[in-house]
């Protein structure tokens, strides 16, 4: 059996220790924030944080992370941290179809638990594994500084 | 209460961001089950024998002989030509034989490729050049032509040539792109309340429900489309979705269970429609001092196997085929080739990007071979209010070209640097304008969409009621707006929700950069109206189009005012080319647009960037390829689109030019910022490497060859 903590919470898993993290999360466990792009590692819709790190969870089988702490968005949007984050994202603008966000959103924290005071340039190579196809990224960019500064502190 | 220039947040925003929208695939209706389509391996054959393997219970296929007696093999897009099950032979690599359903996704991969399909195949016809030479005998009439038109303006082009001193010939070549939107194609086909009832990722669900009906004899009624958040689109998702619904509607009328069928990017990648890949000749004549006497231009469109919208985004294509010029004398001949790939369809721009980029290289070659700032030789040809457009109507708006390029030329510093850097230098700047006719060709939105709007009042409560949708371009933003600052409200006083066709009026596709145009002034209309009634506690008002005066348009010709009103744009690319590796390093993206007025300039922003960035992938990186009618590409990680990293951030502007019939001035804007910056990159490109490129996409590693050979 596989045991890990997801979102603060002990989970344990039974099944195939291959199965796909993202499977787990999504169809087992029923949290669809975490989104599926491109199945490949490729797109970074899936991004979860996998001990403080970023991580595309559909890469990751289920049995590697055993005895890891995950979290999903839905472990995220009700944090301190979290909700700057979100809110400086609907302020700048950073949304559109919205696929790719979730997944932005966990890119963003992951940049600003280990560098609160990022550099636009540091934002553009945090994010560079998260592909969004509405933005052009200038306003995700924005809204990842914007947090930074309005979170001051928080991180 | 907000008004139009107020900053506000987009109401999808929240849900978006915290992962509570729910998209198609977050849905698990009780008793789901699953479908995977079964396609065909091969571009053409005559299909021999297909044997299925045993189906474990609770597992089905269904094909064209499942097609009830009283319905018909066939999707209506435009025409009634694609096939909703392939029956007898195929025509395309990916097309839809048959639909197998069944509780386990798993399990569905595993039946499909244990299906054995015998087949008889011949030479596949793949490109624009193959289409022509008639390879392996026609696939269609005896001319492979699905589709042509000719415009014509000034007289007989070939007489107007007879008279150059020199004539410029050049063929442009544009290749497929794929949307990739980050959502893949996803629908569920479901029975409530006795209807058919689908929930989709789509643009259209009017569409949808028009396009399937006749698989069952039914009429488009007695079906109901309900969009699902839908996750990017940008045409990708326009008649598309129909080649999901129809198959799942047929297994739906025998198995009466819910049925979803989510494309994995791998399919959605390999077999889904794309953009147009194009070539246009031109044979331009000028006299002794390099002034244009005029121009005769061939499209040819590689519409694939079947025609669904290629028609009208030929149209669009020749429409365009002179950019924001006026000369002389023009004839445009469009051709819409069928091949044996996939299906061509709508992908922003929808036929304008190709022959845009394709008149502004050819004028950067001619300024070039005549010794003139390229800039300075198109803005003396740009168009004005009042001159003769390619279809022998009008420019009935004014326009602000000049302006724009002023705007965009100070920001750049365009005209210090193109003098300064030398051409070959590893460093070049360029520029380049594009225009985009908003709305439905001609008198579409008259006569063949009639679009209507319902706004109701309950208390101090307003709903919007119309078939347009939300994919990420910030619509349900925009027309609530639109609405609150007419009646003086605020945001959260009005609601404007996904629509479901039984319940809204049908105001036409969200596409055709038309919504805010078209829809957001009926919009604008109903409020208006709605204002004389705010004593009353419950009010409706249903608004419909109506044509405005002064555009005349013969649809039998394609004679008159082709598009209602035009947005503008002028775009500009600094790049730097690295002389060992030949990576190309944008220093700089600067561009300016005449939108009429923006209904919100944070969601225009987001418009902007995203739409300059797909351009420049197009021109660049997004490569994608068919070798045999099979397509190279299948996945994010060859078929690249841009990264954070690949691209500066941009500097944007806008110019004020309010659109008499939009609503507070406003014109279609969505396709309009896809258009032109791939112009400008090519030409920054070719000036830093001293050479001339003929097609799209340039990749880093074709630079090389562009190089050595020009």
């Amino acid at each position: 059996m596989i045991k890990f903590t997801l979102n603060g919470r002990q989970v344990s898993f039974e099944g195939n220790p291959l199965t796909r993290l993202i499977d787990v999360i999504r169809e087992d466990l029923g949290l669809t924030g975490t989104k599926e792009g491109c199945g490949e590692g490729e797109c970074g819709a899936c991004s979860v944080l996998r001990n403080g790190h970023l991580v595309t969870s559909c890469i990751i089988p289920v049995g590697a992370v055993d005895g890891d702490e995950i979290v999903t968005i839905e472990g995220l949007r009700d944090t301190e941290q979290g909700r700057c984050i979100i809110e400086s994202f609907a302020e700048g603008g950073a949304v559109q179809c919205g696929f790719c966000i979730p997944g932005m959103v966990m890119a963003a924290q992951a940049l600003l638990l280990t560098n609160p005071d990022p550099s636009e340039e540091d934002v553009r190579l945090a994010i560079s594994g998260n592909i969004c196809r509405c933005t052009g990224y200038d306003l995700i960019v924005d809204s990842i500084l914007l947090a930074a500064r309005k979170g001051r502190g928080l991180w | 209460m907000t008004r139009i220039d107020d900053k506000v947040r987009r109401v999808d925003a929240l849900e978006k961001a915290r992962g509570e929208a729910v998209y198609l695939c977050d849905m698990r209706l009780p008793g789901m089950i699953y479908a995977r389509l079964v396609r065909s391996s091969v571009p053409r054959a005559r299909i021999v024998d297909i044997k299925l393997p045993e189906l474990p219970e609770g597992y089905s296929f269904f094909s064209a002989k499942d097609i009830p007696p009283e319905g018909q093999n066939s999707l209506l897009m435009i025409a009634k030509d694609w096939r909703c099950f392939a029956d007898g032979d195929v025509r395309y690599v990916g097309e839809t034989i048959g639909i197998l359903t069944g509780p386990s996704r798993a399990v569905l991969k595993t039946l499909d490729e244990s299906i054995e399909i015998t087949y008889d195949e011949q030479e596949p016809v793949v490109s624009i050049d193959d289409s022509l030479a008639l390879k392996g005998g026609p696939i269609l009439g005896d001319d492979n032509i699905h589709c042509q038109l000719v415009s014509e303006k000034g007289g007989d082009i070939e007489r107007v040539l007879e008279g150059a001193a020199r004539i410029f010939e050049e063929t442009v070549e544009t290749g497929f792109q794929e949307h990739v939107h980050l959502e893949t194609n996803a629908a569920i086909c479901t029975l409530e309340d006795g209807h058919y009832t689908f929930y989709i990722s789509a643009q259209c669900p009017f569409y949808v429900r028009k396009s399937v009906a006749g698989l069952l004899g039914l009429k488009p009624e007695d079906i109901v489309v309900k969009q699902t958040t839908t996750g990017g689109a940008f045409g990708g998702k326009e008649h598309f979705p129909d080649v999901l619904a129809g198959p799942l509607l047929v297994a739906e009328s025998y198995l009466k269970v819910p049925i979803c069928l989510v494309f994995d990017r791998e399919e959605d990648m390999l077999y889904s429609v794309k953009r147009h890949p194009s070539k246009v000749t031109f044979r331009t004549g000028v006299d002794k001092d390099g002034r244009i006497l005029g121009s005769d231009i061939n499209v040819y469109y590689n519409v694939g196997a079947y025609l669904s919208s290629s028609y009208v985004v030929l149209q669009r294509g020749v429409f365009h085929a002179n950019g924001v010029y006026n000369f002389p004398a023009t004839r445009i001949h469009g051709y819409g080739m069928a091949t044996n790939t996939f299906p061509s369809d709508a992908f922003r721009g929808f036929g304008a990007p190709q022959t845009l980029f394709a008149v502004e290289i050819h004028l950067d070659h001619i300024a070039h071979a005549l010794g003139v700032d390229p800039v300075e030789y198109k803005r003396s040809y740009f168009l004005k209010q009042g001159d003769e457009t390619v279809t022998q109507g009008h420019i009935v708006e004014k326009v602000v070209l000049e302006e724009m390029l002023s705007q965009v030329a100070q920001k750049s510093d365009y005209f210090r640097k193109a003098a300064e850097y030398k051409r070959g230098s590893g460093r070049g700047i360029g520029m380049s304008f594009y225009n985009h006719g908003g709305a439905f060709t001609g008198n579409g939105e008259q006569a063949i969409i009639k679009a209507h709007l319902r706004l109701v009042k309950d208390g101090g409560h307003y709903t919007i009621l119309c078939g347009q949708t939300e994919m990420g371009q910030g619509f349900r933003t925009a027309l609530r707006k639109i609405v609150c600052a007419v009646l003086g409200v605020d945001m959260d006083d009005v609601t404007y929700d996904n629509p479901d066709t039984s319940k809204v009026p049908d105001s036409g596709p969200t596409a055709a950069s038309r919504s805010t145009m078209i829809v957001g002034r009926l919009a604008e209309k109903a409020a208006l109206e709605m204002k004389e009634h705010l004593g009353e506690d419950h009010y409706e008002v249903e608004t419909e189009y109506e044509h405005p005066d002064g555009h005349p348009w013969e649809q039998a010709t394609f004679k008159g005012d082709a598009y209602l009103g035009y947005g503008w744009g002028a775009a500009c690319v600094e790049l730097e080319v690295d002389p060992v590796t030949n990576e190309v390093h944008v220093l700089g993206i600067w561009s300016s647009h005449d939108i009429g007025k923006a209904i919100d300039e944070l969601i225009v922003h987001g418009q902007v960037n995203g739409g300059i960035i797909q351009s420049l992938g197009y021109a660049s990186m997004e490569k994608m390829e068919n070798k045999g009618g099979h397509f190279r590409q299948s996945s994010m990680s060859d078929y690249v689109v841009p990264t954070s990293m690949d691209f500066p951030r941009q500097e944007w502007g806008l110019v004020d030019n309010p659109y008499e019939w939009g609503p507070f001035g406003a014109k279609g804007m969505g396709e309009l910022v896809f258009n032109g910056a791939d112009a400008a990159y090519i030409d920054a490109l070719e000036r830093a490497l001293d050479t001339e490129v003929h097609k799209i996409p340039m990749p880093v590693e074709d630079i090389e060859a562009v190089r050595r050979d020009g």
